[in-house]
């Protein structure tokens, strides 16, 4: 008996559970209600001596439908329709692009004899990103023909195997990607192109370095940003007060900032787990008040402006007339004067920059230090145990990872030409986190992959301004959900005792849950 | 000595706010280990709805305080206990069981999420709500003319922290969800297998402290006017602070730290200088953790090998 209904379960042409879908469907639509009515449907608006109210129903009523339809479709993914979900899901796009659900509803309730609400377009953009999403799902469930429940741990093998083949590329896509880099402003010969991928290789450059301590040493750093603060701070005042030059501020700005992270790493590394992360944040949100506050050293809230821009490398300044006795660029190559030139210096400045970061960790992965760093990460006790002294260890890949943060701040001071603290919010040591623990952590290509995603992604769609953080914050709950361990993880240590013969399943992380399959495997052998 | 006493007083009304969030971080980490970086947010929509639900009081001419106070604390606490139950169920649960740092990246992002959720639907502007309780005891007059007073509103926070945290703790320690609950702290598997609904358990504790959340979101809006969408992360990582002061997973601790956390400011703020009351109170949690690393009403955590 019950075999047959197992059967009857798994055979494809099987009735749509309505019921369910139904049921399910009602309390997503009432749960979407008593979200949408409070923050939706009752706009706070500021008027002439105090607040007045403003209503949007129609709004809510639009979120209920999506709600509703949206979780019919998930029912639809789960109960083996996936083809069905995937023609809805690019519809219901389609006609989001096209139609703005709200004008749906208005033109029903003028239909019924009521105003025309005015339009907002967060529900059109839910619409449009909710289907592309199911569409995706839907194509991915296609594609893998299977209509049934996927457990995450599957999800994640298949995707594990996918990145760790990904890495064992990286040997092939690395010089690939730096050569496209390298190429990239000839490519796009406009200034905001540059301009973008310059902030993007400084995110990349930040995360590699937060990196060091994140994914290598396992440590979570949630105040990243205060080092990043001291490097752009270090360069700023020594160039605006003693008039030092930037190539002479660059390294020293890094030392600063890695003595910086001596100074604070010493009493915080005694800390475990998240009492060390709460410290570090503490640490970050303690250097922006000082730096908001000590008004005669560092200008508070006004920050520190016309900073110096870098020349080339002390030979020429990029102007179009340079004071006297100072060659300029344009002059020294004999081309047309472009405020260009420096853009694309920027740029290669900070390309250099990160992949230096990058050819530092993962040498340094290597010698003992990283191994122990590795090791550290893996587990702490047993490290103890085999006579490693975790303090030195730790306060090593602080400081290396400090160092770097400060050598970024002193681009971004140079580049940007003006500091001041609200560049150095806690929510940016996040954006660096969360590039680092999307990307997977201690991957040097994911952490790529992930800089462009979060933030090339979000200023490529410029007009959209206003949705940008909620569709960044959106994207880190999503990637998460979906991809838990980050997008190209894959923790295998760096040097091995017994490398794998041939192509073994790399996929396996974590400590001990990596050695089981491992010893598996061997024996298997 | 007046002075000290003024200060006193602040402080305790500002602990008692902190505390009152301290516990939905302390009851989330002590159940599932994370820590809840939306939950901030989530004192800051608490705090919205009770703006909306006094305006609309008003409008409605609902006008005797205690009535229309109770009326607004309920609304907040449901409508704000919704949105702790949906980020819980999107964000959180689908990572249960999975590497430790994913559910914090996941309550960072939701947390940036809510933070431009209001700031897109309710504007950028502070939002301002005129005094609804006025009045207060002058408790001390000294003779250089300087008066102790205790607000109204100051003893309705104090009264409300204490009335919640008596019910809050019967409800730990004597009900059936609350034992539940303590189960789950100590172990999943084994509570389950016991036949506690964990997801179940785990959601309410989500609930609660939103509803906890949304009394100190309304106090908040109460004694200090005004409401914006970044409020809610400060206050949060100082609630947090609070938390991992007292030790965290503990609910006496999350209180303790509160309350001490908002003494702090108060003294620091009244004796040295406003402007870097935060450093005092991260300097002191700083200095407590390296002395006493795992807070002060903390168990001390047993490295297992």
């Amino acid at each position: 008996m019950t075999a047959t209904t197992y059967d009857s379960a798994d055979t494809k042409a099987r009735a749509f559970p309505w019921r369910t879908a139904l049921i399910e469907a009602g309390i997503t639509a009432f749960i979407a209600f008593m979200l949408a009515i409070t923050m939706v449907g009752i706009h706070l608006e500021t008027v002439q001596g105090g607040l007045a109210i403003a209503t949007r129903f129609a709004d809510v009523v639009v979120a209920i439908i999506l709600a509703f339809v949206g979780r019919i479709g998930i029912v639809a993914m789960r109960e083996g329709f996936p083809m069905v979900v995937l023609i809805g899901g690019v519809a219901a796009a389609a006609l989001g692009l096209l139609v703005p659900p709200i004008d749906i509803v208005a033109a029903v309730l003028q239909a019924l004899g009521g105003e025309a609400p005015p339009a907002t377009p967060v529900l059109q953009i839910m619409q449009v990103a909710g289907g592309v999403i199911l569409a995706l799902r839907a194509a991915w469930l296609v594609w893998r023909q299977r209509g049934s429940r996927e457990s995450q741990d599957e999800r994640s093998r298949s995707l594990g195997d996918l990145s760790a083949r990904i890495q064992g590329w990286t040997g092939y896509i690395g010089p690939v990607a730096a050569a496209f880099a390298v190429a990239l402003p000839f490519l796009f010969y406009d200034r905001a192109t540059i301009d973008l991928a310059t902030l993007v290789l400084t995110y990349i450059m930040l995360a590699w370095g937060l990196n060091i301590i994140v994914g290598l040493a396992g440590l979570l750093d949630l105040g990243y940003v205060a080092f990043y603060a001291v490097g752009a701070y270090s360069y700023a005042l020594l160039a605006t007060e003693f008039g030092w030059s930037f190539w002479i501020c660059l390294p020293l700005a890094g030392l600063l900032a890695a003595t910086a992270g001596l100074i604070l790493g010493f009493p915080v590394l005694r800390l475990r787990g998240d009492y060390f992360a709460i410290v570090t944040l503490g640490f970050g949100e303690i250097i922006r008040v000082v730096l908001l506050n000590w008004y005669e050293f560092t200008g508070g809230p006004d920050g520190i402006s016309s900073i110096p821009r870098p020349s080339f490398f002390g030979f020429a300044e990029f102007t179009r007339s340079p004071d006297e006795g100072v060659t300029a660029f344009h002059d020294m190559f004999g081309l047309e004067f472009s405020g260009i030139h420096r853009v694309i210096f920027l740029y290669y400045l900070i390309l250099v920059l990160a992949l230096f970061v990058n050819f530092v960790s993962v040498r340094v992965r290597r010698l003992p230090i990283g191994r122990a760093w590795e090791a550290l990460r893996e587990d702490d006790v047993a490290c103890q145990s085999l006579g490693i002294n975790r303090r030195n260890i730790k306060l090593a890949a602080f400081m290396f990872s400090a160092g770097f943060g400060g050598v970024a701040g002193s681009f971004f001071a140079t580049r940007q030409g003006f500091i001041s603290p609200e560049s150095f919010q806690f929510i940016e040591s996040a954006i660096i986190l969360a590039i680092v623990v999307l990307g997977g952590m201690g991957s040097q290509a994911g952490i790529v992959l992930a800089a462009v995603l979060m933030i090339g992604m979000p200023e490529v769609f410029r007009e959209l301004e206003q949705y940008r953080m909620l569709a960044f914050g959106a994207l880190m709950v999503i990637i998460m959900v979906w991809r838990p361990r980050g997008l190209l993880a894959h923790r295998d240590p760096s040097v091995r005792l017994h490398p794998p013969e041939g192509r073994r399943r790399l996929w396996s992380i974590g400590g001990r849950k990596a050695a089981e399959p491992a010893v598996s495997d061997g024996a298997a052998q | 000595m007046e002075y000290f006493l003024q200060q006193l007083i602040n402080g305790l009304t500002l602990g008692s706010i902190f505390g009152l969030i301290a516990i939905g971080y302390t009851m989330v980490y002590g159940i599932i280990g994370m820590i809840n970086f939306a939950h901030g947010d989530i004192f800051m929509v608490g705090g919205f709805i009770a703006l909306m639900s006094f305006l609309i009081l008003g409008i409605a001419g609902i006008t005797w305080v205690p009535l229309a106070l109770a009326i607004v604390l309920v609304i907040a606490m449901v409508f704000t206990s919704i949105y702790g139950w949906t980020v819980e169920r999107v964000a959180y649960r689908p990572l249960r069981g999975s590497f430790r740092l994913a559910p914090l990246i996941s309550a960072l992002g939701m947390s940036i999420f809510l933070q431009n959720y209001v700031q897109l639907l309710q504007g950028a502007r502070s939002k301002p709500l005129p005094p609804v309780i006025q009045g207060g005891f002058v408790l001390m007059e000294s003779p250089t003319g300087f008066t102790v007073t205790i607000s109204y509103v100051q003893i309705m926070i104090i009264v409300m922290t204490v009335v919640l945290m008596a019910a809050f703790t019967t409800l730990i320690q004597k009900t059936s969800l609350g034992r539940q609950q303590r189960a789950c702290e100590q172990d999943k598997v084994m509570a389950s297998l016991v036949g506690v609904n964990v997801d179940r358990t785990i959601s309410a504790t989500f609930v609660m402290g939103a509803a906890l959340a949304a009394v100190a979101g309304t106090m908040y809006l109460v004694r200090y006017g005004v409401i914006d969408f970044f409020e809610g992360f400060v206050v949060g990582i100082k609630a947090f602070t609070a938390a991992v002061l007292g030790g965290i997973g503990s609910l006496p601790g999350a209180m303790l730290g509160g309350l001490l956390l908002g003494l702090i400011e108060a003294f620091w703020s009244g004796y040295f200088s406003v402007e870097y009351k935060d450093v005092a109170a991260f300097g002191i949690l700083v200095l407590v953790l390296i002395f006493r690393p795992s807070g002060l009403l903390g168990k001390p955590e047993i490295e297992k090998v």
